[in-house]
């Protein structure tokens, strides 16, 4: 009989504690950060959304080959020679053009991994998250500077010079043979 | 009320349906702020913000979802039984909005001046269980069943306690109409009931202990009855989906949901006119001051409303506090604690009213 008071008791009286403690809930401040009007601030070394400087891009290929899920493309045409290619912002010629840089962002798993090998540093992580799209082709990006037509004119360049080289080279096969006077019969 | 718009147009039938525009109005409104009250609460006491995107604050919120629940389609399956499928939220609906006949808002507003109210309002939402047991045995689903088998066993077995406090509530004053227990309870909070009656004396001091062990069960009890957590089980979402309506949808569905916040504000205007002195001014009347006669109906309307959503706050409150009871819990805390307490009160009282 003690016990079923005590019962009753402790029910009423842990209600009302309960109660108190949501009561004073109701008047804290809300932790919620309103998203797209209030946004977090970012931790310093937060991966994102990469950016490359194709200014700097020497098109060496190590950022393609870092990747783990191969959603980085490279293409690279050659420079012929007294074309000016410029210099990267640390002082490194560039030898390449760079015709195709592409990154499926769809596919990117946003590892950093080809950020640490590149020479130039021209591939590094921003702080832009919000980068959704309706149809999965525009997670492709395309970080190459160069045009169509450009990047034509620079192929067609590149296979002149070769086949102007093959060319020279064919002739510098030959012209030896020709040159060299067959020894004269004594 | 129906008699003075009937003198005004001289015509039953508009009388009556003015006179039954006013609960319903209140229905729909109690409704309409209430979802957005509990989120609002519910969102406030988890420290969250709640909605905050439609209009300031999120009011719109349920304007909004109301919109959204009117183009829906109504989707209803093949394996039902389409008659009281149909009818079933139509009559839970009426079950809640019958009861606000017998409920007084304020000394003018008041739909019947039936001598029975409080019996009337107790036998009519006992129709609530009907619709449920219906809407779940029709829909064909298991968990609709369950929860409807639910329903009725907890609405059947909590009408119990419910029953023995108004009788003491009954007995004590002598009256079954709400409306004359409301009067008998006049302006001031130290006449209402809960703190003995309006009559001075031993008998008040004597009574307050078991007014308070009574307003508790009947709160507890009524709780029970509209089916809030902490004793929602027949809706439990995490186990039934959402109980018995869970094969319903767009308006049908609404009629739930309206029917919930209507029984909201009904058992608390019960509790209110019980204990709480119904229409009754706690502090007196502005108008008795500035001696404006028309003012005390408007006054006793305000305090009635505010009484009633202190009670729906409350009810908003436990919510958010409690988990659900076990079904076993739910039974052994009605027929273990509940009634024998009720009807330990009851006898108490009957002595003491007897001094």
């Amino acid at each position: 009989m003690k016990q079923y008071f005590k019962d009753t008791w402790d029910g009423i009286w842990t209600v009302l504690i309960g109660m108190k403690i949501t009561f004073k809930h109701l008047f804290t401040p809300a932790v919620t950060i309103q998203y797209p009007d209030v946004k977090v601030k970012l931790p310093d070394r937060v991966r994102n959304r990469l950016y490359v400087n194709i200014d700097d891009c020497i098109g060496c290929d190590q950022c393609s080959r870092a990747c783990p899920v191969s959603c980085i493309e490279i293409e690279t045409v050659k420079g012929v020679p007294g074309e000016d290619l410029g210099t990267t912002s640390n002082g490194k010629k560039k030898a390449l053009w760079v015709t195709k840089f592409n990154i499926d962002f769809a596919k990117c798993c946003y590892c950093q991994l080809c950020v640490f090998p590149c020479p130039t540093e021209c591939i590094y992580m921003t702080d832009i998250y919000e980068f959704s799209e309706y149809d999965r082709n525009n997670f492709v990006y395309n970080f190459s500077a160069l045009t169509k037509e450009e990047i034509n004119q620079k192929k067609t360049n590149f296979e002149k010079f070769q086949a102007e080289k093959e060319a020279q080279k064919a002739a510098a096969a030959a012209k030896p043979k020709t040159d060299t006077p067959p020894a004269a019969p004594n | 009320m129906y008699q003075y718009f009937y003198n005004l147009l001289g015509n039953e039938i508009a009388a009556t349906l003015i006179t039954a525009a006013v609960p319903l109005v209140n229905v729909l409104l109690v409704a309409l702020i209430g979802v957005y009250l509990e989120r609002k609460v519910s969102a406030h006491m988890q420290d969250r913000l709640g909605p905050m995107r439609t209009g300031w604050h999120g009011v719109f919120q349920t304007v909004a979802d109301f919109i959204k629940m009117l183009q829906k389609e109504d989707a209803v399956s093949t394996e039902i039984d389409k008659k009281l499928y149909n009818i079933a939220p139509v009559l839970v609906f009426t079950g809640t909005f019958a009861a606000y006949a017998a409920i007084p808002f304020s000394s003018q507003l008041i739909g019947s001046e039936a001598e029975v109210g409080i019996f009337y309002v107790v036998a009519i939402s006992s129709l609530v269980v009907a619709g449920i047991l219906m809407a779940g045995w029709s829909s064909n689903n298991k968990y609709s069943l369950l929860g409807a088998m639910r329903s009725a066993a907890q609405i059947v077995s909590y009408e119990i306690p419910t029953a023995i406090v108004i009788l003491s509530m009954v007995m004590l004053t002598g009256t079954l109409s709400l409306d004359k227990f409301s009067q008998m309870q006049t302006a001031y909070f130290w006449n209402w009931n809960i703190f003995g009656g309006a009559e001075l004396g031993l008998v008040k001091f004597l009574l307050i202990p078991f007014m308070v062990v009574g307003f508790i069960i009947v709160f507890i009890s009524t709780l029970a009855e509209v089916n809030r957590t902490p004793f929602d089980i027949p809706e439990a979402e995490s186990e039934l989906v959402a109980g018995y309506f869970t094969e319903y949808c767009g308006m049908k569905w609404a009629m739930f949901m309206l029917s919930e916040y209507g029984n909201m504000f009904a058992v608390s205007a019960i509790v209110t006119i019980l204990f709480f002195g119904g229409y009754q001014s706690p502090v007196g009347y502005v108008g008795d001051l500035v001696g404006a006669d028309w003012m005390i109906p408007l006054e006793q309307g305000f305090w009635f409303l505010a009484k009633g959503w202190f009670f729906i706050f409350v009810q908003m409150w436990l919510r958010w506090t409690l988990p659900r009871l076990r079904v076993d819990q739910l039974m052994s805390l009605c027929w273990k604690y509940l009634i024998p307490y009720a009807f330990v009160n009851l006898i108490i009282i009957g002595f003491i009213s007897l001094i």
